[in-house]
């Protein structure tokens, strides 16, 4: 959410109200979800940690509003968020010492761990492919849902392997 | 017997070859569908999901167990009896669409009707109906070369819903398909779910869960596991992870 801000505000400074409409714009259905306490929330942790600063404007007939704008630490930021390519661990590796580890405690049948996990995936897919089949093609929101089954859905896969290799050793 | 049931499977088993080759491909399967349910069977290729499909739609035999269509027991019917149902109480949807090539949508819907002994002009009637229904009305006189996958199924679908089966058999219905032409035959699914068709979809594409009340897991010719899909609707921040 900052890096957003952050990078709305590099391209033209905006008073709170006028950055939630630009935010909401740019998001779509994703934007409903954003309410406006968490814009100004944002912006207040964004000033507090320099990288926006407020500049104050008076208006003739209403109270006198703040507009923001980046700070050169504000710029280099948003142009180290853009370029930096770290991405969210994976699943499988914590999953896979939890197999291990129940096997080798024999807390949990590791077959039973698995079929748990399938289940939960499962419904979060199911609720995915709804939401899936409930956006035009082509939309931002169903790209970002494609994404998100298709990890599943090699989760899901990779699950059926965890089972084959558990059950194969129960026998 | 089990009428509450429009499917109904016990101790379903279908082995091939014999000895060391033996293939267990169905091994004790039980089953029941409740009309209006949308059930999907799930499982990597060679779990014998397939083989059960067929035997689910009467298109091969078990070696043992029972089987109810509506209350009825349908194993062992001899096979003209057994083809008779198929036509008329069971619709099937196939990965490679087994259309007939040299008719066009409309009379590749039409002829399972004409089949079942419905008049010409009924099933021409139905037809354009349902491929209405499936989004082709416009296509209605192309041959299936002049379709995309998408649409091909989108017809097969039609087709099997012109007798107006009790039950819908699917097996693999997006195997063949590009991921959006997928994703229009997986919507038409859950409409006709949410219209109270009986569906049994059986894939390896876990995207079916979508569409499904109900997903099997299965797992060397037996249900390893099953996991109910209510109904919810989160937001989209919390189904993508999109966290404000």
């Amino acid at each position: 959410m900052q890096d957003v801000v952050l990078a709305l505000l590099a391209k033209e400074p905006s008073h709170g109200y006028e950055l939630r409409a630009r935010l909401q714009e740019a998001l779509g259905p994703l934007g409903e979800e954003l309410n406006a306490g968490q814009v100004y929330v944002t912006l207040r942790r964004l000033a507090k940690a320099g990288l926006v600063e407020a500049r104050v404007v008076g208006q003739s007939d209403r109270p006198d509003r703040k507009v923001y704008e980046l700070t050169p630490a504000g710029r280099d930021r948003v142009a180290a968020w853009l370029a930096d390519v770290s991405w969210g661990r994976p699943a499988p590796a914590e999953f896979h010492l939890k197999l291990v580890a129940a096997a080798a405690s024999r807390l949990a049948d590791p077959v039973a761990v698995v079929d748990a996990q399938r289940r939960e995936l499962l419904r979060r897919l199911a609720d995915v492919q709804r939401a899936a089949l409930a956006q035009p093609a082509g939309s931002g929101a169903a790209l970002l849902l494609e994404g998100t089954a298709l990890r599943l859905r090699a989760d899901l896969t990779w699950l059926e392997s965890c089972a084959a290799h558990w059950s194969a050793r129960e026998e | 017997m089990n009428v509450d049931y429009v499917l109904r499977a016990r101790g379903l088993r279908r082995h091939y070859g014999a000895g060391p080759s033996l293939v267990r491909a169905v091994d004790g399967v039980d089953l029941a569908v409740a009309p209006g349910e949308a059930l999907g069977i799930v499982g990597a290729s060679g779990c014998g999901k397939s083989t059960l499909l067929h035997l689910l739609g009467g298109l091969d035999r078990p070696d043992g167990g029972e089987l109810w269509l509506a209350g009825r027991r349908i194993d062992g019917l001899p096979e003209a009896a057994a083809a008779r149902l198929r036509r008329r109480a069971i619709g099937f949807v196939f990965q490679s669409f087994h259309l007939v090539d040299e008719l066009t949508a409309r009379e590749n819907v039409e002829l399972p009707a004409l089949l079942a002994g419905a008049s010409r002009r009924a099933a021409r009637h139905r037809a354009a109906e349902l491929l209405d229904r499936v989004g082709l009305a416009r296509r209605a006189g192309h041959l299936p070369a002049e379709l995309s996958g998408g649409q091909r199924q989108r017809v097969a679908v039609a087709r099997a819903l012109v007798n107006d089966p009790r039950l819908l058999l699917a097996d693999e219905p997006t195997g063949n398909l590009d991921s959006a032409a997928a994703t229009d035959v997986l919507r038409l699914f859950d409409a006709l779910r949410a219209e109270g068709r009986t569906l049994v979809i059986v894939t390896h594409d876990s995207r079916v869960a979508g569409a499904t009340d109900r997903l099997i897991t299965m797992r060397d010719g037996a249900f390893a596991d099953q996991t109910v899909l209510a109904r919810r609707a989160p937001g989209l921040g919390s189904l993508t992870g999109v966290d404000f």
